[in-house]
């Protein structure tokens, strides 16, 4: 059996699993409509100001909610692995002839299908309220860059866990990285309002490049370029935590 | 042929603990065979080490034929690994988590359905099948981890104290079960316990393990009628054990005395004789008597024999 349907059976266990707790899906649905619409109207009048291209707020905010919600689910997947841990579960997975990547794949690809889930419901919401991103290309922007930033923190996410392996410290780590990456970006704010050090400095930061993927077909004037190399710049993080976490993985079966 | 030969194994865990010094075994096919010994043993240690969830720092090690270090592949297909902290999926069902196992052992379709209903079955959970495991009992959840790791018909099985943490009856139950399965599968069964009457009643042979080392191995029965006579355990009202030691080990038809905290242990050849007479020499030296037990050789007394030491008060973590 191949590493691919390993991935797939591993993924659609926990995918399962999740589907049976009702408070978590309600949870996951209303949160980021929550963001969306709370944001929408705390800030409705931000686009008065200068550097938001003409386009409503909404317009502007709705990818911007997607990359955020991708970027929570990712960066909180390590929990989950932690739970599989504490239960036996990954032991018991480690003696059988399962590819060891295998297991932080599919724990990997569940983050990023939730994610693109909740991506598509925002932009479903977004609609409602009059923001049509871009149309059908922008739309698959949008989910291709909330995709590649939910497995790209879940793989950053999952290697935390492994080497932590206590929840306590996982959230901890978790809370450290999470608000900084989410203010130095102009995920919120039109990046032109942003002092030009946080800019400059930003542009080291994943979810900036999501962001500024994600955005670039609502916004009129898009640069193609920039947006395939913010992509790819997504796909080089997701390698690079991906990595890191099977990485981890070795590490914590030579404690084992 | 053996399915499983452990020769030498060493291992040392960072902070300096030797959990394994030397630990060799061997079981012939189709053998329950049981290691025994304290927590802290090695018994778990050794286990995943055949499991191959962990490697030795020296010696070597094969199941059905495979090098554990070398061949980790082939020996995960060739067993079933039932660790000693569950690990079922408690937020699945019984048939599904006998699904995924089946499926990661390269199982599939009708195969694994017929062999997962068959489990359920053998192992009383087919009313549960398709209920959430998170609502069996304990005992229940132990069933079901013995089933998953039967699901691909290994060759070899491990099972690590599979009956810890069971109320008595949940452990009666899990007994018979392991009896039937060891008697009708041609299946190795290794099987790791720190309860002398599981190992009595399930193994065939038995390895007593101390220490990260085999201290004797036999059968149940051969290791205790290695032991003359019966076991008199006497325990005192004061503590001055040495003295009591002394005057009994003179006494006539008393082989061997051992002490153990207020406790001393006498190997006689006729227990119903010797106890007036051990109790008449005690209580004219002026020891205080508070209980006196008589008992025919146990493993208990095997492991004091071998150890010198009491096996409850080693394993004193767990009780």
């Amino acid at each position: 059996m191949t590493v691919v349907t390993q991935t797939l059976i591993l993924c659609a266990r926990v995918l399962r699993n999740l589907s049976r707790q009702p408070i978590w899906i309600a949870v996951m649905i209303v949160q980021p409509m929550f963001w969306l619409l709370l944001y929408s109207q705390l800030f409705k009048r931000i686009t008065d100001l200068p550097g938001f291209g003409g386009v409503s707020y909404v317009d502007y905010l709705t990818p911007g909610v997607a990359i955020m919600t991708a970027f929570f689910s990712g960066s909180w997947a390590g929990m989950g692995m932690i739970e599989d841990l504490d239960r036996g579960v990954l032991e018991r997975f480690l003696a059988t002839p399962a590819s060891r990547a295998a297991i932080v794949f599919g724990r990997i690809l569940q983050a990023a299908i939730i994610a693109t889930l909740q991506a598509l419901l925002i932009l479903l919401v977004g609609l409602l309220l009059g923001a049509t991103n871009g149309g059908v290309i922008g739309w698959m922007v949008i989910l291709l860059a909330a995709f590649l930033t939910a497995a790209g923190f879940a793989g950053l996410s999952h290697g935390i866990a492994l080497r932590t392996r206590q929840e306590a410290s996982m959230i901890a780590v978790a809370q450290f990285i999470s608000l900084p990456l989410l203010f130095f970006s102009s995920l919120l704010i039109a990046r032109t309002l942003i002092p030009d050090w946080m800019q400059t400095a930003s542009l080291l930061n994943p979810v900036e490049w999501a962001v500024r993927a994600a955005r670039g077909e609502a916004i009129p004037g898009t640069d193609w370029g920039e947006m395939g190399t913010f992509l790819l710049l997504l796909a080089g993080f997701l390698v690079l935590t991906t990595a890191f976490a099977t990485r981890s993985f070795r590490s914590y079966q030579r404690t084992l | 042929m053996d399915a499983i030969v452990v020769d030498s194994l060493e291992k040392t865990y960072g902070r300096g603990v030797k959990a394994l010094d030397g630990i060799r075994f061997s079981v012939p096919e189709g053998e329950v065979f049981g290691l025994l010994g304290p927590n802290g043993a090695g018994k778990s240690t050794t286990v995943r080490i055949l499991a191959t969830l962990t490697t030795a720092d020296a010696g070597s090690a094969t199941v059905a034929g495979h090098d554990v270090a070398r061949e980790a592949g082939a020996v995960r297909r060739a067993i079933g690994y039932v660790p000693q902290a569950s690990g079922v999926d408690r937020e699945a069902t019984g048939h599904e988590n006998l699904i995924l196992q089946g499926r990661l052992q390269g199982m599939r379709g009708s195969d694994l359905e017929r062999r997962s209903a068959d489990l359920l079955e053998t192992f009383g959970l087919s009313d549960k099948a398709n209920a959430l495991v998170k609502t069996y009992s304990g005992g229940m959840k132990r069933r079901l981890d013995v089933a998953m790791g039967l699901v691909h018909r290994p060759q070899v099985l491990f099972l690590d104290e599979p009956t810890t943490g069971l109320d008595p009856e949940a452990r009666a139950a899990m007994w018979e079960e392991l009896e039937a399965l060891a008697s009708a599968e041609r299946l190795t069964i290794l099987l790791t316990t720190h309860y002398l009457e599981e190992a009595d009643r399930l193994a065939r042979r038995v390895a007593i393990v101390s220490k990260g080392k085999v201290v004797v191995e036999g059968t149940p029965e051969s290791l205790k009628s290695e032991l003359r006579g019966d076991a008199v355990t006497v325990e005192l009202d004061g503590t001055d054990t040495n003295r009591a030691a002394d005057i009994a080990r003179d006494l006539v038809g008393v082989h061997e005395v051992t002490k153990d905290g207020r406790r001393i242990h006498l190997r006689v050849d006729q227990g119903a004789q010797a106890v007036p007479v051990i109790l008449a020499a005690l209580d004219s030296a002026g020891s205080g008597v508070q209980s006196v037990t008589v008992s025919r050789p146990s493993l208990d007394d095997v492991y004091l024999h071998y150890t010198g030491r009491d096996f409850r008060a080693d394993d004193g973590e767990s009780r």
